[in-house]
């Protein structure tokens, strides 16, 4: 729980992970390059205060993935989205049994998210089965630029895809994570494209489509899919830092976000370990959208709230003080919210 | 760096001198297509030198993951305007630091195009991804040039903006940018066209401006965010990269507090 000049806040920390990129992990060159280029994000989006060592960053470990992500007690719940990355990392990328053994910990503190890929065919359909009864599923994390043999993408419109989501929907594992990375199969086509989005969340409609880092760096792209489709959600992963380095940016992000899909389908995380929740959370509280930005209503505090944690509590049905629920706004399911806002707000 | 001189065999020497200004100048012509940017610009440059028998450009990008597509893309332009330029000898373009840095380099040595480098992966070509890129760039200008004539204009409110025509905008950077883009896409740049078009030129009607102009102020915001952030971290990987950029517009340059007035008014 965070509390600030009374305010109270029911925080979930929807995206952390707990992984391994040390040397001795890296099966080869592009081991070193991804966490390379994760750690460039963490150097380039960081206050000085909260920048690691290139050391530090490798792995962290459960003692310290604890001490970091609940620091002062501020975050109530975390979820693990793992990335699997098999390809790159010898045990992986994400650390599933460590990940699993602190969750079998802390079950109130942590939910852990497994992942799967289609392309594993029907083996990995028996896998998942296999997953679900040992982590008893809600979610699971994809991330689309995994690279596979050959292959190295995949689409969530694909065939065998939709056979895992058959699957998901008869398991009840209804959350899904998507971290749209680049490449993808064929090379020719925008690598960042969301538009499988649409398809899926079309045509699964009792699934949630969680878009992680908001569909970044196709954020418009994004937007107009999910006002569109009332079971697709953005998660803030990668986007929360940009409240340090580039404010402006970020409320702009935010202000489309509540514009395009409602604050009801935005979800607050870190990232952890790219970044620490604490000053994303103490930041994002202080946050208010510039004053001559005035196509946006400011961001209230209910918001703010919903977004810091009331929103995936619900998804993942997290126990919430009841003097701390909120009620859903009282908007459209699809399209743009309350277009009229921004200028009531500016009379 | 030094310079190149050459000369046709059994002539005197040309007069032709080619220098790294010439380079920068040449490879100034090659746009990110997805920051709609020269990527001189970027600072995605990183290195000209003149060979005993040519030219040797070394680029770099702000992560080892970029899109490997849009990679071979600035890769293979930038080879395309060195080799047309007069007298460059054996041109040599090589990505430096990217995980895909192996194919796309032979694939360049080798001229094999986009088909040839990337040989399983590749379907068609990339003239579509370029296309869905020069679509984008377009609409961003548009926006950027009504919104800045919504602040400039009292006697404007935004939902007039279906009936501005190009003629309306007044001569300024963002209105040579818009033209530049429409004609990328084939539409008429004269007077008489209106500026809220779809990518076929295709005015959309007054009922949804607003909305249509909010969903372009979505694809500018986007793209101008992608362009801070990747500056950002080309600086942060490869440091004193940034003296290599060219700072890029504040996002906003117009102030959106200039809307307050017609957003007022539409609902009073």
């Amino acid at each position: 729980m965070y509390t600030k000049d009374g305010e109270k806040f029911f925080i979930v920390d929807a995206h952390v992970a707990l992984w391994d990129a040390r040397p001795e992990n890296q099966r080869n060159i592009h081991g070193k390059q991804f966490i390379d280029c994760f750690y460039d994000y963490h150097a380039n989006l960081s206050p000085e205060s909260e920048k690691w060592p290139y050391e530090e960053y490798l792995y962290q470990g459960g003692e310290r993935f604890m001490r970091d992500v609940f620091a002062d007690d501020i975050v109530d719940h975390a979820i693990f989205q793992p990335a699997a990355l098999t390809e790159f990392y010898k045990t992986g990328f994400g650390q599933t049994e460590e990940a699993w053994a602190l969750t079998q910990a802390h079950p109130d503190k942590l939910t852990y998210n497994h992942n799967f890929d289609p392309r594993y065919g029907e083996a990995g359909l028996d896998q998942l089965r296999a997953d679900h009864e040992r982590f008893g599923l809600k979610g699971v994390k994809l991330y689309t630029a995994e690279w596979h043999g050959e292959s190295r993408g995949w689409k969530l419109d694909d065939p065998w895809a939709y056979r895992y989501f058959e699957l998901c929907r008869e398991l009840g594992i209804t959350n899904i994570h998507v971290h749209k990375g680049p490449t993808i199969r064929p090379l020719d086509r925008d690598a960042f494209d969301v538009a499988d989005i649409d398809h899926v969340a079309t045509d699964f409609t009792d699934l949630n489509f969680v878009v992680e880092h908001v569909g970044l760096p196709r954020l418009e792209d994004f937007c107009w899919i999910a006002t569109q489709e009332p079971n697709v959600h953005g998660g803030l992963a990668v986007a929360m830092p940009f409240i340090h380095t580039r404010p402006r940016y970020f409320a702009q992000i935010i202000g489309e976000l509540i514009y395009w899909i409602g604050e009801d389908r935005i979800q607050f995380s870190s990232d952890y370990a790219l970044w620490t929740p604490k000053w994303l959370i103490e930041a994002f509280v202080n946050f208010q959208i510039p004053e001559d930005m005035t196509e946006y209503a400011p961001i209230t505090m209910d918001q703010k709230r919903k977004i810091l944690g009331l929103n995936a509590a619900k998804m993942y049905d997290i126990p919430v003080p009841a003097e701390l629920q909120l009620p859903a706004a009282d908007e459209t399911a699809t399209g743009p919210r309350q277009p009229e806002r921004a200028d009531l707000a500016a009379v | 760096m030094g310079t190149a001189v050459r000369s046709a065999p059994g002539e005197a020497p040309a007069l032709l001198v080619l220098t790294e200004d010439d380079v920068l100048r040449a490879l100034g012509a090659v746009i990110d297509p997805e920051l709609d940017e020269p990527i001189t610009d970027l600072g995605f440059v990183r290195s000209v030198r003149f060979t005993d028998d040519g030219l040797e450009v070394h680029l770099r990008l702000p992560t080892s993951f970029c899109a490997p597509n849009f990679a071979y893309l600035m890769a293979s332009d930038a080879k395309d305007v060195l080799t047309a330029l007069p007298d460059t000898g054996r041109v040599v373009v090589e990505l430096d630091d990217h995980h895909d840095s192996d194919i796309i380099n032979r694939g360049l040595a080798a001229d094999a195009g986009y088909l040839g480098t990337f040989r399983h992966e590749a379907e068609s070509d990339l003239d579509e991804l370029r296309a869905t890129f020069q679509r984008k760039a377009h609409t961003a200008a548009m926006e950027r040039a009504l919104t800045a004539l919504l602040r400039a204009r009292s006697d404007i409110e935004e939902q007039d903006v279906a009936s501005v025509v190009l003629g309306d905008l007044p001569d300024d950077v963002a209105k040579e940018a818009l033209l530049r883009r429409r004609q990328t896409l084939g539409l008429s740049i004269d007077d008489s066209e209106p500026v809220l078009v779809d990518d076929r030129g295709v005015p959309h009607p007054v009922a949804s401006a607003a909305l249509a102009l909010r969903r372009a102020r979505s694809t500018r915001i986007s793209l101008d965010g992608n362009a801070h952030f990747c500056r950002g971290l080309l600086a942060t990987r490869y440091p004193g990269s940034e003296a290599d950029q060219t700072p890029r517009p504040e996002e906003n340059f117009f102030p959106v507090s200039s809307l307050i007035r017609t957003t007022r008014r539409s609902v009073a």
